[in-house]
């Protein structure tokens, strides 16, 4: 594969070396030369201060995830440096830059062929008195990729504050000492567009998905912390309560599903952010909201799973419980993000959704979207018509699970006279009065179902770009790797057809065959082991005959390349 | 607590009846226990519509639908989660909470720890006949060690649990006793926990004459009213509620914690927290 027009890096250390840190800077450093950027983390399985890797790639044009491969490595240390080996591809036009007294080099290190470049790192921050090691390897850095020192420096002067000029007379001593000492090596140097970056936003897609559901309207979170969304809630704890809502910290996830469903039943739009665990435990509570019509947005930041799995890597395995998960014919909402800036679009979007049709929505975002940071370009606004259908005005008999042609009844909140009624996970009438007549649990089954099917979703239930015979069908964090590889795929001339279903569920089959109007070869992808959304695909959808599956679990990022070669050569049998 | 307006119209019990049937057995205490509810709620002179009533599943979670306020019959164990969630994001309203020992005590007992530690101004229920009624007689957390069931031949030899106790040990700020087939001193007891704020708690023995025949002929006898007026000092409190009969019918303790409410700070669009985001 040709290399994009980007460049990927990674810098290694132990634990308290300041890989993170000094990872976010040269974030910041390049971006603030005008280019945009993606950051990811990786750690050790140690709580703190264990070894970690911080995956930067950066570019002129907006990036949402990582290519094939890392142009550059930088090793402030070897220590457990070969856990990061399969996070970390590395190849003969690739470049190490290690301390010679770190020891010997590990051999995945020494095997990849990659040019070495040897920095006494350690020895050089040491003769500058308050310095760090990481600072010398900012400097090697900026020089290798053509970066301007004073970019550099004064992102530090950012992040450690002008306030202590001694630190900051040091680590502008240590970056210049590292430029200075940077090897002469042959790293295409990445065009610095110059273009201000005024206007760009940096967010990750955890903040992304918290602010998009702000701007839903959401007023009440309630949540238990859990990786990798705990950031979602930490998010929403100081923003939420400056937007008119507040948040609350449950004892467990049975007591936040409740208590959104409380609070959504008083009128309050409502959310809770989990992972795969705690979904399982809320799933009962979920199938409550459905049979009660209650709206609320779950968001699931998917891990790998099952059980506790990897807590802190990615996986697309939890769409058999979101889309299965619930007991009894429950249907509901299951929306997925298709990049780390479209957790804002679609969280708002899962809250519209929600609150309109007074069902349960669950948003399949996941780590390699939640914690991973980007530079893009401000989002657009988005305005959705959000509103819940309310009683207009007090009448004798109010039914609040009224069998409308819509399925959409109105939903009255407390307070309001004339509106009482008691939400109900018993099977109800129209008046929601508990009730075991068939002809009572069909009516509502057929209501709740009617709501979603005869609701018009729009354009957004997917992304579709371009056409082409072969079309590679996807959803959620695979989307990005999979837009690279296309893009590729057409520079070479072969012409593939891009489609992201934004929309898991409720299926819909007319659009989908819509999209596939002249396509003759399909290709799913996705990251789980089993196939899920394949499966699921072929439970819901007509595909062409000739379609294939690519499915496999995480931790490991589906690379651009890997589908690249699917795209030309076929799917191995 | 909620403020009752000095001119607040005069409501009757039958104002909260809703026109639902219950299905308890004829003689089961929680027919006596929703007319406690009712007479209380005329008593706070509380519009219906300003008065939610959460439960969660058993027979004594049936209550709200039986009543003309808003109600939620929600899963079974959860109810105070539920009514914790609707209080915090509509502090206006007067929210009520009934259970049962099981759903209570057994599959919705941390939920019980944690409402009394965070001590928000709700009033919880429990219907506690030492039994499942809905699920036809198995034990409860506070089923005598010996009673014997289907499930549990011979009884389950555990000692009970001991909920007012535990309340108090978690922090709950208000906690009585009552006996439903005393429908005008359980009504007082409801109407007293509603007016005290924070987290009270109300247990009130109500017998299932199905599952439990020895309640409806014993417990009568039992009860009788406590002996010694309530405290606010959680120290007696504790000693009294752990050397108490299980029969003392009254206020117990009453505490002086503030009640959990949190609140937003300001109300700004959405788009004024963009600034965070802009580089
Ligand atoms: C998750 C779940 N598990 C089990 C049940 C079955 N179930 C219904 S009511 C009940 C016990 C109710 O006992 P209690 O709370 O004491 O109420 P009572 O009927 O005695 O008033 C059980 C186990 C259920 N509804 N949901
Ligand atoms: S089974 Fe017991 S608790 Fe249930 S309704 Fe009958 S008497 Fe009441
Ligand atoms: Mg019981």
């Amino acid at each position: 594969m040709n290399r994009p027009a980007s460049l990927s890096i990674a810098l290694t250390g132990s634990g308290g070396a300041g890989v993170m840190t000094a990872g976010q800077t040269l974030l910041d450093a390049a971006t603030s030369s005008g280019l945009y950027g993606l950051m990811t983390r990786s750690t050790g399985p140690q709580i703190r201060g264990g070894e970690a890797a911080a995956m930067i790639r950066l570019s002129s044009h907006p990036v949402q995830s990582h290519g094939d491969r890392f142009d550059i490595l930088l090793a402030l240390d070897f220590d457990n440096v070969e856990r990061f080996a399969e996070e970390l591809p590395l190849d003969s036009e690739s470049l190490i830059v290690a301390d010679p007294a770190a020891g010997e080099m590990p051999a995945f290190l020494k095997a990849s062929g990659a040019a070495i470049g040897l920095v006494p790192m350690a020895q050089l921050a040491k003769s500058i008195a308050g310095s760090r090691i990481s600072m010398v390897a900012l400097g090697i850095l900026a020089r290798i990729i053509g970066l301007p020192e004073s970019a550099v420096i004064a992102a530090v002067a950012e992040s450690i504050g002008r306030k202590k000029p001694e630190a900051l007379a040091a680590s502008e001593k240590a970056v210049m000492a590292g430029s200075a000492a940077a090897p002469e090596v042959n790293v295409p140097k990445l065009a610095l567009p110059h273009t201000p970056r005024a206007g760009r936003w940096s967010i990750t897609g955890n903040e992304a998905a918290a602010f998009g559901a702000l701007k839903g309207g959401v007023k009440f979170v309630a949540g238990y912390p859990i990786t990798p969304a705990t950031e979602i809630l930490e998010w929403m704890a100081a923003a939420l309560p400056q937007c008119g809502g507040v948040l609350v910290q449950a004892e467990d996830e049975l007591a936040s599903i409740n208590m959104i469903i409380g609070a959504s039943f008083g009128g309050a739009p409502s959310l809770t952010a989990t992972a795969g665990p705690g979904l399982s435990l809320m799933t009962e509570a979920i199938g409550l909201a459905v049979a009660s019509e209650i709206p609320l947005v779950i968001v699931d930041v998917m891990r790998s799973g099952p059980s506790t799995g990897i807590a802190t890597k990615s996986e697309q395995s939890d769409l058999n419980i979101a889309v299965y998960g619930l007991h009894g014919d429950a249907p509901h909402v299951v929306t997925a993000p298709l990049s780390v800036a479209d957790c804002l679009l679609t969280a708002q979007w899962s809250v519209h959704l929600a609150e309109t049709l007074q069902t349960p929505v669950i948003m399949l975002s996941d780590q390699s979207l939640g914690q991973a940071r980007v530079v893009i370009d401000r989002p657009g606004d988005l305005a959705f018509a959000t509103q819940r259908l309310a009683p207009e005005a007090a009448s004798v008999g109010y039914a609040r699970y009224a069998t409308t042609e819509s399925g959409i009844s109105a939903m009255s909140v407390p307070g309001f006279p004339g509106g009482q009624y008691t939400a109900d996970g018993l099977t109800h009438n129209a008046r929601g009065t508990p009730t075991s007549q068939a002809k009572d649990h069909v009516a509502q089954l057929d209501k709740r179902q009617r709501k979603l099917d005869s609701f018009d979703f729009g354009a957004h239930w997917a992304e579709i770009d371009g056409e082409g015979e072969l079309a590679v069908l996807t959803w959620g964090s695979s989307t990005e790797p999979l837009r690279e590889a296309i893009a590729e795929a057409r520079a070479g001339g072969t012409d593939v057809k891009l489609i992201a279903l934004r929309l898991i569920a409720p299926a819909q089959p007319g659009r989908l065959t819509a999209a596939l109007a002249g396509v003759k070869r399909v290709i799913v992808l996705e990251q789980s082991h089993s196939g899920q959304f394949w499966r699921y695909l072929r439970a819901h959808y007509d595909l062409p005959k000739d379609a294939i599956p690519i499915h496999c679990p995480g931790p490991l990022p589906i690379r651009p390349g890997e589908i690249l070669t699917y795209i030309q050569q076929g799917v191995p049998a | 607590m909620n403020m009752i307006p000095a001119t607040a119209p005069a409501f009757k019990p039958a104002d909260y009846k809703s026109s639902v049937k219950p299905v308890w057995c004829p003689g089961c205490g929680d027919h006596s226990v929703l007319l406690s509810f009712q007479r209380a709620l005329a008593e706070l002179a509380l519009p219906p519509e300003q008065v939610a009533i959460v439960s969660g599943i058993g027979c004594s979670s049936r209550i709200p639908a039986y009543t003309n306020c808003y109600g939620f019959h929600g899963v079974h164990g959860r109810s105070l989660a539920l009514a914790s969630g609707l209080k915090v994001a509509r502090p206006d309203l007067t929210v009520l909470v009934a259970s049962g020992d099981g759903d209570g005590f057994s599959i919705g007992g941390n939920h019980l720890l944690h409402a009394c530690r965070r001590n928000i101004d709700l009033t919880y229920i429990v219907m506690d006949n030492r039994i499942y009624g809905m699920t036809k007689g198995q034990p409860s957390p506070t089923t005598e060690p010996d009673w014997d069931t289907a499930i549990s031949p011979g009884g389950t030899g555990l000692s009970p649990f001991h909920p007012l106790v535990i309340a108090l040990a978690s922090g709950a700020n208000f906690i009585a006793r009552g006996f439903a087939g005393n429908i005008g001193g359980c009504a007082k007891l409801i109407a007293e926990a509603v007016r005290t704020p924070g987290f009270s708690f109300v247990q009130i023995l109500s017998p299932c004459v199905t599952f439990r025949p020895d309640q409806q002929r014993g417990w009568k006898d039992l009860v009788h009213p406590a002996a010694v007026p309530e405290t606010d000092d959680p120290a007696r409190a504790a000693r009294r509620l752990m050397t108490d009969d299980g029969f003392n019918i009254g206020v117990l303790y009453r505490g002086k914690r503030e009640p959990y409410q949190p609140a937003p700070k300001a109300y700004l669009a959405p788009s004024h927290l963009e600034a965070e985001f802009a580089l």
